[in-house]
């Protein structure tokens, strides 16, 4: 049987580890090498690093810490954040990277999901979206550049035309419950996971194992993802397993 | 020296990185006399059926590969799993012919590529551990099979016909157990 994976993710910015709180406030963590470590030694069943540099030099030290981080882990990982061509794309699997997730260069030029995905796969093109409710028009909307920007995107339009052009699964995040730690957004999930057959990780709000264990149970979404309750070891992903094992949710264990 | 065969297509950077740690030497090549003097022969694979023939056709390596074959382990990994089998549906072309089966699109009502961990189940108990698999197409056959995954249907995870192994999931992705899987494969393989 297929297990649902847990994901740590490290937002990583000029080389170091932080995580902001809704997208906001940005605090430094560590070494992205030795965090990635520690995960694996923990049983991450993937890692994602977020890129979050704005300088060439940033986007440099990514790369060194992708070949850093390939040559110690043998586990997927998962890289994001800036990546706007073909040559950003190819430079960081070359660095070792399994997969790449993109969201704003997607939303801005779809054609490069469709290239990227016959270039080099569909299974290495992870397609993040960034999904915020709005009231009036009682929908929720694509946002882009770490969720500063509004598009009149709707999730549920562009989830769809993603897996038409050749994505291979979905990175979504619910900007109005990230970095709340009150549990994953279901619905917004079960709605995007009705809609395509890709496998799809499901980010934004863990705040306990229960909320993982909530999760799994409630949505058939394939993988949950996480940042600040494990960085800060309020939660340990071996807690998190432990529990899923209890309930009868299928893991994998090192 | 295990040569990882270089005809343009996939990621080879993690299984370079995979051998290296486990401490053998490594090299990516197409060159012929390269090849002959490998140990062991890895055919890596990421991407479409079609294409992979077509950059073996290019480079002229199938009567190369033929030859490699019948002498030394010869070890396919994901989609050069696939291209030892007789015909696969993506593209609709014949692949290598080193192995009775098919290749068929996977259709399931789960989610599709079967992408993550999943346990094997084969009569060699050291391999039935958790490993990464991530692929959209799956082999169709009876013969040599080591080992299989449930993914609503089976899933041939491992074959192995003499010095001719196959493996469907990512052994260099699926952490220390993958490893020592990918190992044992340099090693002779699962059959006692």
């Amino acid at each position: 049987m297929i297990k649902k994976r847990i994901i740590p993710c490290l937002d990583v910015k000029d080389g170091v580890v932080v995580k902001g709180i809704q997208f906001k406030g940005l605090r430094e963590i560590g070494d992205p090498v030795e965090l990635a470590k520690r995960y694996n030694a923990l049983g991450a069943d993937e890692l994602v690093f977020l890129d979050i540099s704005a300088t060439q030099t940033g986007n440099a030290l990514m790369l060194d810490v992708i070949s850093k981080t390939a040559k110690e882990l043998f586990i997927p990982m998962t890289i994001g954040g800036g990546l706007k061509s073909i040559e950003d794309i190819s430079a960081v699997l070359n660095a070792g990277a399994d997969k790449v997730s993109l969201n704003s260069a997607a939303l801005s030029n779809p054609d490069l999901i469709n290239e990227t995905s016959e270039k080099f796969g569909a299974q290495c093109i992870c397609i993040a979206i960034d999904a915020k409710w709005d009231e009036d028009k009682q929908d929720w909307f694509c946002y882009t550049h770490g969720g500063k920007q509004r598009t009149d995107i709707r999730t549920i339009d562009w989830i769809k035309e993603v897996e038409r052009r050749g994505a291979g699964e979905l990175l979504v995040t619910s900007m109005d419950y990230d970095g709340m730690q009150q549990g994953f957004d279901h619905k917004l999930l079960s709605i995007i996971q009705k809609a395509v057959t890709i496998p799809i990780i499901a980010s934004g709000g863990a705040g306990s194992a229960e909320d993982f264990i909530s999760l799994f149970l409630e949505t058939d979404v394939s993988a949950g993802l996480a940042a600040s309750i494990f960085h800060d070891q309020d939660v340990s992903i071996q807690q998190v397993k432990d529990l899923c094992d209890s309930k009868g949710v299928p893991v994998r264990h090192v | 020296m295990i040569a990882i065969v270089d005809y343009g297509l996939g990621n080879i950077a993690n299984l370079t990185n995979a051998l290296t740690y486990l401490g053998y030497e490594v090299k990516v090549t197409h060159d012929v006399e390269e090849l002959e003097q490998a140990d062991q022969i890895i055919l890596p694979g990421v991407g479409h059926f079609k294409d992979a023939m077509t950059r073996l056709k290019e480079l002229d390596l199938i009567p190369e590969l033929n030859k490699l074959k019948e002498t030394k382990p010869f070890i396919g990994i994901c989609l050069g799993m696939q291209l030892l089998f007789e015909h696969s549906e993506e593209g609709n072309v014949d692949g290598l012919n080193f192995l009775p089966g098919q290749v068929r699109k996977m259709t399931c009502q789960l989610p599709v590529p079967h992408l993550g961990w999943n346990k094997l189940d084969a009569s060699n108990v050291s391999l039935n551990e958790d490993v990464y698999f991530i692929h959209s197409y799956k082999v169709h056959t009876e013969e040599n099979v080591v080992a299989k995954a449930t993914y609503e249907d089976d899933v041939v995870a491992i074959v192995q016909k003499d010095n001719i192994i196959g493996i469907q999931f990512h052994p260099e992705k699926s952490g220390d157990k993958g490893l020592q899987i990918l190992d044992q494969a340099l090693k002779g393989g699962y059959i006692k």
